[in-house]
């Protein structure tokens, strides 16, 4: 169910990497687990962010949740789409609810990340608890 | 105890039900040398008619005999009598925040309308549920503007309440926030030169207060325009909310706030009162304080729910917004019963009847010989006189008339010696106008009369 | 399931719309003596600049359909005088009505806050009165009535911790917050410059003295502990809690948001608490409203008095009363004035109208309600911290989440019984905390009914949880579309 062409962290974003440019989003069993989305709040295009700091905010009804970036970079392009259709989160996680483009500094920070197959086990084994 | 409902038979079918053998065993997890030894000091218990008689002989020692001239920030108006049968009914009065919105829509409807009643006057696009009073809107909107526009710089109008500059002194203390008084020009408005001369890239806001505490209007547009320049927004407070029934508002800033006790709040020698806070619609996300929106249920009915609560401490927890949790709901509510029972037109013409007396007043106080009227400036229903000689020996011959002239401002501002700033509401009858002025003659003829003699000894002093 | 309430609406209080949806032009709900004074006209007066031409959006309704508007709307919410409203941490208890009328008197309600002192002796001296009785009760050295609210006093108390060791040194850097605090914990000490480390609950659901111990470091200016807890459970190891915090050099700041749990039976003051706050709109009558106006006394051991809020209500020697304004030390003012004043007056004719046997028989009943009600679910309700509670319990919706039922949905049943619910999803430690707190207005009687309800409920989840996830059945109005409300706001009536 989870896209194999992406990498997935523990905190439960995904990233494309095509040559330089990382796109991010949250996955499928974050989307789930929030509920209903009502705001994205993103940087801006020329930010710079660190790995593993939070890019942005998601926030359903009544959580806000952090989105950490699975790189460090530089933010090429952010998803204005989620501004007015926050709901792109919740019906289509891993496409057209992206959130952020970022041109990766360091390529070699996405090889710690897990697999599809890696990432479904990981969060199977999270709700046993 | 007659709050009390359950009987000692209850308590003991309680106690048996849990096995228990008396309810202090339940507080065995408090350490025995921890636990109260003994009775408490307090007074009581008191019967009905007990308390009534101890609260009756407090009110007695009191002002009420008094016609009062006194407002900086608090201001009595008339109290419509329906006003009282609405907010004692307990569905309002004993319900707590709507956090169960299907029984909660008598409170959430009712502070739609607040929130709408206060964006048409305020001219802002909305409003949120209510703060504590003026000075904590205040402090909120500083704060507001701050997180908006990630600078930490804000000038701050001489003449804005010295007590809303206090707390915002205690609140931004510990925080790197750059305060900056700026003073009144003569008009006893903003010192605008002043004010450019500060603006710069680096300022968050520029807060200004209208009327101001010396009762003169500010040039809100012109403001707004200069603040807009260098990037900063106008936060414009409000603590005679009346005066926006006659008076443009403010519509050009970028945050009203400030206190709406005016609209139906006791006096209350200084609270409960009604905190408010008003803005563009693009800044709602970043708003303190409950926000309450309309929405459908399942079957399309309109409805209405908190909204936006993310933003709040429950939530966000340190990351939030504001750390306020009450609103103050119930003043909210009688606000909203005031407005509507005043209405477009009686509003109007309340405020009127205020501008009216005021005007009054002015005029024939500023008519007896020695009394002026220092800034010149337009108002709404306050405004500062300088009076000859000691101010406060003229308070003291006013109460001596059983009147409340007015506040010395020279208590906030010592520049302003022998400056009183004198409120006139649709309270005062022109019987008791009269009657100030009259004091304020007398007053003015004894102050005249010391001067000669002053004068004349002087002059006996250089002729020995 | 088919639900016939709805298909039919007779009454019209249910069919209210919006106020200005009644508007009319012309009609008023007032009427005015006539101007005494020369009118004057305010558009020559203030000029194009200044004038407001209209109230543009205003409505325009007689008194009668304003009495009758609101009156509909107040029929659509839920009070205490309702029924029992059992929502935990917020202690709604019975609001006497002899408070409203103290407050309302003549003088009271009227006086203003720059009247000369000596004209407002029966103000100060009930601002000073009230303050002494939250000293005794708290066992405390002074009270400051001048926070607005809870989460204004927690921000008070933190400042003049801030105050109090900035003044010897060094402020720190840190406050210590367990995970089971109040949501306005962490918020307040941001506001005070401070930064929040959280201190994790042990399995008892207390504070636990080996954490306590690592995290009280040299950094640390404070503790801050809600006592009880949000999980209704004392915390046994206070004194030692307070003693180990002033050894490292901090103080103690307790939130009394749960007195009700110990007035009359044991004093915060002895605990070794150095600065706390009460909410007046909770342990003493004072009304919630909807959701304020509140108030939030702050209390403190004698060595932090000299950096309470300006001014200070004192009593002089000849027995008058007097507002000190010097106050070098002082943090400076929280709020404009003194405080909510008709606050005041309703909570001390609160304390008066009980005594000392009264706030106590008070603590007692509020605490075996609490303690009845879960002994009495605790078989069909999971309870995660089985210890005995204080003044309010925290059940989970553990076995009822297995048939996808949770604890906000179980509380939206419980309105079709006719109850309000308890607090859902607090404490955040509790998944699916369903926090009751009945209080002491609660007879036997009613608790019996509020418990067989739940009980009724549990029932229901296992034969029909659908029916359970779609209530309520019987209110005005079904559950309302949170989510759209956020994402496209409307925050206000336009024509």
């Amino acid at each position: 169910m989870y896209p194999q062409e992406l990498l997935y962290t523990k905190e439960h974003e995904w990233i494309r990497v095509d040559e330089e440019i990382g796109t991010i989003g949250i996955t499928d069993h974050a989307q789930k687990e929030l509920g209903d989305v009502v705001f994205v709040e993103l940087p801006r295009a020329g930010d710079h962010v660190a790995v593993n700091e939070p890019l942005g905010t998601v926030e359903s009804v009544k959580a806000v949740s952090d989105v950490f970036s699975p790189v460090t970079g530089e933010i090429k392009d952010v998803n204005a789409k989620l501004q007015d259709h926050p709901e792109l989160l919740n019906n289509d996680p891993h496409g057209e609810g992206w959130m952020v483009q970022v041109r990766l500094a360091d390529r070699r920070e996405t090889e710690k990340l897990m697999t599809a197959d890696e990432y479904e086990t990981y969060v199977r084994e999270a709700q046993k608890h | 105890m007659r709050y009390l409902p359950n009987s000692e038979r209850d308590r003991a079918a309680m106690l048996e039900a849990i096995g228990r053998r008396s309810a202090e065993e339940l507080f065995a997890q408090i350490p025995e040398t921890l636990r109260l030894q003994g009775k408490l000091n307090i007074p009581g218990p008191l019967s009905e008619q007990e308390i009534l008689e101890f609260f009756r002989q407090a009110s007695r020692e009191s002002a009420r005999e008094y016609d009062s001239f006194l407002g900086a920030g608090a201001y009595a108006h008339f109290r419509p009598a329906a006003m009282d049968a609405l907010i004692s009914r307990g569905e309002f009065f004993t319900a707590y925040t709507p956090y169960q919105p299907e029984i909660a829509q008598g409170t959430l409807q009712a502070m739609f309308e607040f929130q709408t009643l206060i964006a048409q006057l305020t001219g802002m696009d909305v409003s949120n549920a209510s703060l504590y009073d003026g000075s904590s809107a205040t402090v909120e909107a500083v704060f507001m503007a701050l997180r908006v526009t990630k600078r930490e710089k804000v000038l701050l109008a001489r003449s804005l309440h010295p007590e809303y500059r206090e707390v915002l002194a205690t609140y931004a203390g510990q925080l790197s926030v750059e305060r900056v008084e700026i003073n009144y020009a003569p008009s006893g408005q903003l010192d605008i030169e002043k004010l450019e001369s500060h603006l710069d890239n680096r300022t968050a806001a520029v807060v200004v207060q209208s009327p101001n505490f010396f009762g003169a209007l500010e040039r809100t547009r012109e403001l707004a325009e200069l603040a807009g320049r260098h990037g900063a927004l106008l936060i414009v407070v409000v603590t005679e909310p009346l005066s926006l029934a006659l008076v443009n508002s403010p519509r050009e800033a970028d945050i009203v706030a400030g206190e709406a006790q005016s609209f139906g709040v006791p006096v209350s020698f200084g609270g409960p009162y009604l905190g408010f806070l008003a803005c563009k619609e693009k800044f709602v996300r970043q708003m303190p304080g409950r926000l309450v929106g309309a929405t459908v249920d399942r079957e399309g009915r309109r409805g209405f729910v908190l909204t936006l609560a993310t933003r709040e401490q429950h939530i966000r927890r340190e990351k939030a917004t504001s750390n306020i949790c009450t609103n103050q709901s119930l003043c909210a509510l009688a606000a909203t019963i005031y407005l509507c029972l005043f209405g477009k037109n009686g509003l109007r013409a309340l405020a009127e009847q205020n501008f009216a007396k005021a005007d009054y007043a002015a005029r024939w106080l500023t008519s007896v010989p020695g009394v002026s009227a220092p800034f010149s400036a337009p108002r709404f229903n306050e405004f500062t006189v300088k009076v000859p000689g000691d101010a406060g020996a003229l308070l003291a011959a006013l109460e001596g008339a059983k009147i409340l002239g007015g506040v010395e401002l020279a208590r906030f501002y010592p520049e302003l010696e022998n400056h009183l700033l004198i409120a006139v509401t649709e309270t005062a009858s022109r019987a008791t106008l009269d009657r100030m002025v009259e004091v304020y003659r007398r007053f003015a003829g004894a102050a005249a009369e010391g001067a000669m003699r002053e004068l004349e000894s002087q002059a006996a002093l250089r002729n020995r | 399931m088919e639900n016939r309430n709805h298909t039919a609406r007779p009454h019209v209080t249910e069919n209210e719309g919006l106020i200005f949806e009644r508007s009319g032009p012309g009609k008023s709900g007032v009427d005015f003596a006539s101007l005494d004074v020369p009118a004057v006209s305010a558009r020559e007066r203030l000029g194009a600049e200044f004038y407001r031409e209209d109230l543009e959006g205003f409505p325009e309704v007689s008194e009668l359909e304003v009495i009758r508007h609101f009156t509909r709307l107040s029929t659509w919410n839920y009070g205490v005088d309702t029924g029992i409203y059992p929502l935990g941490s917020c202690t709604m208890k019975y609001n006497p009505r002899i408070n409203e009328v103290a407050a309302r008197l003549e003088g009271l309600a009227t006086d203003h806050p720059y009247a000369p002192e000596p004209l407002v002796q029966g103000c100060l001296r009930v601002l000073y009165e009230t303050a002494l009785a939250l000293a005794e009760i708290t066992g405390m050295d002074a009270v400051s009535l001048q926070p607005a609210a809870g989460a204004q006093g927690e921000l008070t108390g933190i400042l003049m911790i801030r105050a109090f060791l900035a003044e010897r040194g060094n402020a720190r850097r840190y406050v210590l917050i367990p995970d089971s605090a109040h949501g306005t914990n962490p918020a307040s000490v941001t506001t005070s410059g401070y930064s929040v480390r959280n201190l994790k609950s042990n399995e008892r659901g207390t504070v636990d003295l080996g954490d306590l111990d690592v995290g009280m470091t040299e950094e640390v200016a404070a503790l801050m502990l809600t006592n009880p807890n949000t999980l209704g459970i004392f915390e046994t190891q206070i004194r030692e809690i307070c003693d180990l915090v002033h050894a490292r050099g901090g103080l103690v700041y307790m939130d009394g948001a749960n007195m009700n749990a110990l007035v009359g039976v044991a004093q915060p003051g002895t605990f070794g608490v150095d600065v706390m706050h009460l909410n007046l709109h909770k342990t003493f009558t004072t009304p919630h409203g909807g959701g304020g106006p509140g108030s939030g006394p702050v209390a403190v051991k004698d060595f932090l008095a000299p950096y309470l809020p300006s001014p200070v209500i004192e009593r002089t020697a000849e027995g008058t009363y007097r507002i000190d304004r010097t106050r070098p030390k002082s943090i400076g003012r929280v709020r404009a004035f003194y405080g909510n004043f008709g606050m005041a007056v309703r909570a001390l004719a609160y304390i008066m109208a009980n005594g000392p046997e009264g706030l106590r028989q008070t603590t007692l009943d509020a605490v075996l309600n609490a303690n009845y009600v879960v002994r009495r679910l605790a078989d069909i309700y999971d309870l995660p911290y089985d210890q005995p509670c204080m003044h309010e319990c925290v059940l989970s919706d553990r076995r009822q989440a297995a048939r996808g039922v949770r604890t906000g949905d179980i509380a939206k049943r419980l309105i079709d019984y006719g109850f309000h619910p308890y607090t859902t999803s607090f404490p955040l430690i509790v998944p699916g905390a369903m926090m009751i707190e009945p209080t002491e207005s609660a007879s036997k009687q009613e608790l019996d009914e509020f418990i067989e309800a739940l009980r009724a409920v549990a029932r229901e989840v296992e034969e029909d949880p659908d029916f359970v996830l779609n209530a309520p059945h019987t209110t005005r109005i079904l559950r309302l579309d949170e989510a759209t409300a956020a994402r496209k706001p409307v925050l206000r009536w336009k024509p």
